[in-house]
């Protein structure tokens, strides 16, 4: 069953296309996933979504509902947590709580069961300013606060930007946890690695979707065989792998740098020859499988 | 219902956690309405003066006596000529000379007339206006005094009373045009800031992807500033009572029902203002530059407008203040009840329902 449905959206902020004709459909209880730099569009999308900016052109429906006529109803179904920190700084974790769940018409009781496990993690500090909450304690706070009146369709937006490593991991647990409850959750991040814990990403550039499907299928798609180098002068190593005949791409990943041949093969052999006569010592190459990073790299490159 | 008061409490939350906001709120006022009615006053009390007496007899004395016992005046020093009334006036002291003709009290006998010179330093005119005026009063009732039987057979005597301020006072036009002035400012100023506040930080989003409906949204806001900008209502009347002295003759009801209606104009023009702006900073400068001047110029609190060229009379007519100060000099000092000012209270009635039409219009229920 189709929870959200768009269809050729496209918003304009002056001569800024920030959207561009963009269309996509996420299942009931999906956790779906949109993954990009800065100012690919994720947040003028999500707005439109959550019916606090009107699309150009195209439709949006969330839940069967239109998001510019029925915005009335959406704001009743859908729970929204903004990129930016948006709870009340003066007010604490509990009173924080209890504001949203009152202008929604419900409690911290009635859905207690459902923010259980998060709200668990932060119960001991219930007294404390949300101001004064670490960065992933506040993250957690905000969506308690975006699901304390059980919406339909959860939209986050960046919800791990700016969260320690621990934290992050821990957020997208919880995220994985509340599928059960066949809520919709349509995430946004500007962290690759983050992917693969999605039911589906969409990669998305300067407002334009590259890709859409399952993180695995995304990396089965990878056209090129794929090599990670690694020397004990990473620096130049870049520079002589940009330099080598059959390269097509040479990114730095991590301490390796990932590799992909102009040509169908590559010689390893001659890699190894070719980077021991530029100098190069401890030189280490392994065929590695595509990460989701490595399919948008090539995707960038393509468009 | 529950969703308002939620709001509401969580609007008190945010009043009461930020010590600026209480400070504002509170202490302000208090401290205006202090400073106006002690330092801004133009009533005449122990004003320097120098008496140059040429004739030194029993009536110039006693005229001087009764001079310098009103009360309004204090001698600083008698003069011995003429040279010396330039100098005293230079060195800014003395406010104002009288000089007796010489063979005053024989020139009265004599020939039923006698003359007295009064000098002021008109450098700061209204001074000058009144202290001139309270003389010229005091000799009146002098020159009756010591002449019961009017040598002349037609004369025209002046009585003048000044109706609900015998004394002239100055805080009676004070308290009026303050409490006006600050219940304007207070509640403009802070619901603009705070509804700007939920923009700036980000939690306006937030409100508006939920069920509450606009009018929700400004009602939530608004309702703590009522009870709070009420409650400086009352206290500006006390210390207006207590301290400076004002009467309330009229209803006290109705007055502080009038000062409802007052504050929730000021209210719903504070909205209109937030409704039209997206920063605190900005909100603030419209609220005290856009609000302040013309209340304080523009109502009557101060300058008369009758006075005024009729272009800014008509602006006037634009003021809330303007109508409200109007009211409340009614109601107070006149003691005058709602068939005196039910225009004026129209008048406000509309404009707060032109602000509230205004504002749920202009509010944006998205982003953009």
């Amino acid at each position: 069953m189709i929870s959200v449905q768009v269809k050729e959206l496209t918003k304009s902020f002056g001569e800024v296309t920030a959207i561009d004709n963009i269309s996509f459909d996420v299942n009931k209880g999906e956790l779906f996933g949109f993954i990009g730099p800065d100012g690919a569009g994720k947040t003028t999308l999500f707005r439109i979504l959550v019916t606090l900016l009107i699309q150009d052109k195209g439709t949006a429906f969330m839940e069967g509902h239109d998001v510019v006529k029925d915005y009335k109803k959406i704001r009743n179904m859908v729970g929204y947590m903004p990129g930016k920190f948006s709870l009340y700084q003066d007010l604490s974790v509990e009173e924080n709580l209890n504001f949203f769940a009152t202008i929604f018409g419900t409690s911290l009781e009635e859905n207690y069961d459902l923010i259980k496990d998060i709200y668990h993690q932060i119960e001991p500090f219930k007294k404390r300013l949300a101001g004064k909450l670490s960065g992933g304690m506040k993250q957690k706070l905000a969506l308690s606060c975006a699901m304390i009146h059980k919406p339909e369709v959860l939209i986050l937006d960046e919800p791990t930007t700016g969260v320690d490593a621990v934290s992050r991991k821990e957020f997208w647990e919880m995220l994985s946890k509340l599928k059960e409850n066949n809520i919709t959750i349509i995430v946004s991040t500007p962290y690759m690695d983050e992917a693969s814990l999605c039911d589906k990403v969409a990669l998305i550039q300067k407002g334009k979707i590259l890709s859409i499907d399952k993180p695995s299928n995304i990396m089965k798609s990878f056209p090129k065989p794929l090599l990670a180098i690694k020397a004990n002068n990473m620096y130049n190593l870049l520079y002589d792998m940009a330099e080598y005949k059959n390269t097509h791409t040479v990114y730095p990943f991590g301490e390796y740098l990932h590799y992909t041949p102009l040509e169908k093969t590559f010689d390893i052999k001659d890699i190894e020859s070719y980077l021991a006569s530029k100098g190069h010592i401890n030189i280490i190459i392994e065929k590695i499988e595509a990460n989701i990073e490595d399919c948008f790299m090539e995707l960038m490159k393509k468009n | 219902m529950k969703r308002f008061k939620g709001f509401v409490i969580k609007e008190f939350y945010h009043i009461f956690r930020d010590l600026r906001t209480v400070v504002i709120l509170f202490g302000i006022p208090i401290a205006q309405l202090l400073l106006f009615g002690y330092v801004v006053t133009n009533e005449i009390k122990d004003a320097k003066i120098a008496i140059y007496d040429q004739s030194k007899d029993y009536l110039t004395s006693k005229l001087t006596q009764k001079i310098l016992s009103s009360g309004f005046f204090e001698l600083e020093k008698n003069l011995d000529s003429y040279i010396d009334i330039e100098k005293s006036f230079k060195k800014g002291k003395i406010k104002e000379i009288i000089i007796f003709e010489p063979n005053f009290a024989k020139n009265l006998e004599k020939n039923g007339t006698a003359n007295i010179q009064i000098i002021a330093d008109a450098s700061e005119p209204n001074t000058a206006n009144m202290l001139t005026n309270y003389t010229s009063a005091i000799i009146n009732t002098f020159s009756r005094d010591i002449n019961p039987l009017a040598q002349q057979p037609l004369q025209i005597i002046t009585e003048t009373r000044m109706q609900y301020n015998p004394d002239l006072k100055g805080v009676y036009m004070f308290v009026p045009g303050i409490m006006a002035m600050l219940l304007m400012l207070i509640s403009a100023l802070m619901t603009s800031i705070s509804i700007t506040r939920e923009k700036e930080l980000g939690t306006m989003e937030v409100l508006l992807v939920s069920p509450l409906k606009p009018i929700q949204i400004i009602i939530g806001k608004v309702t703590p500033y009522v009870l709070l900008s009420f409650i400086n209502a009352i206290v500006i009347l006390l210390i207006g009572n207590f301290v400076f002295g004002v009467p309330i003759q009229g209803s006290i009801i109705l007055l502080l029902a009038e000062s409802v209606l007052f504050i929730l104009v000021a209210l719903t023009l504070g909205i209109l203002i937030s409704c039209a702006t997206n920063s605190q900073q900005i909100a603030m400068m419209i609220s005290l530059v856009a609000l302040m001047l013309p209340t304080i110029l523009l109502s009557g609190f101060i300058f008369p407008i009758e006075n005024m060229p009729l272009v800014l009379q008509w602006l006037c007519q634009l003021m809330p203040p303007k109508w409200f100060i109007t009211i409340i000099k009614t109601i107070m000092l006149k003691g005058a009840g709602f068939d005196y000012v039910w225009k004026e209270t129209l008048v406000l009635i509309g404009m707060m329902c032109f602000f509230i039409i205004v504002s749920v219009k202009k509010f944006k229920i998205r982003l953009e």
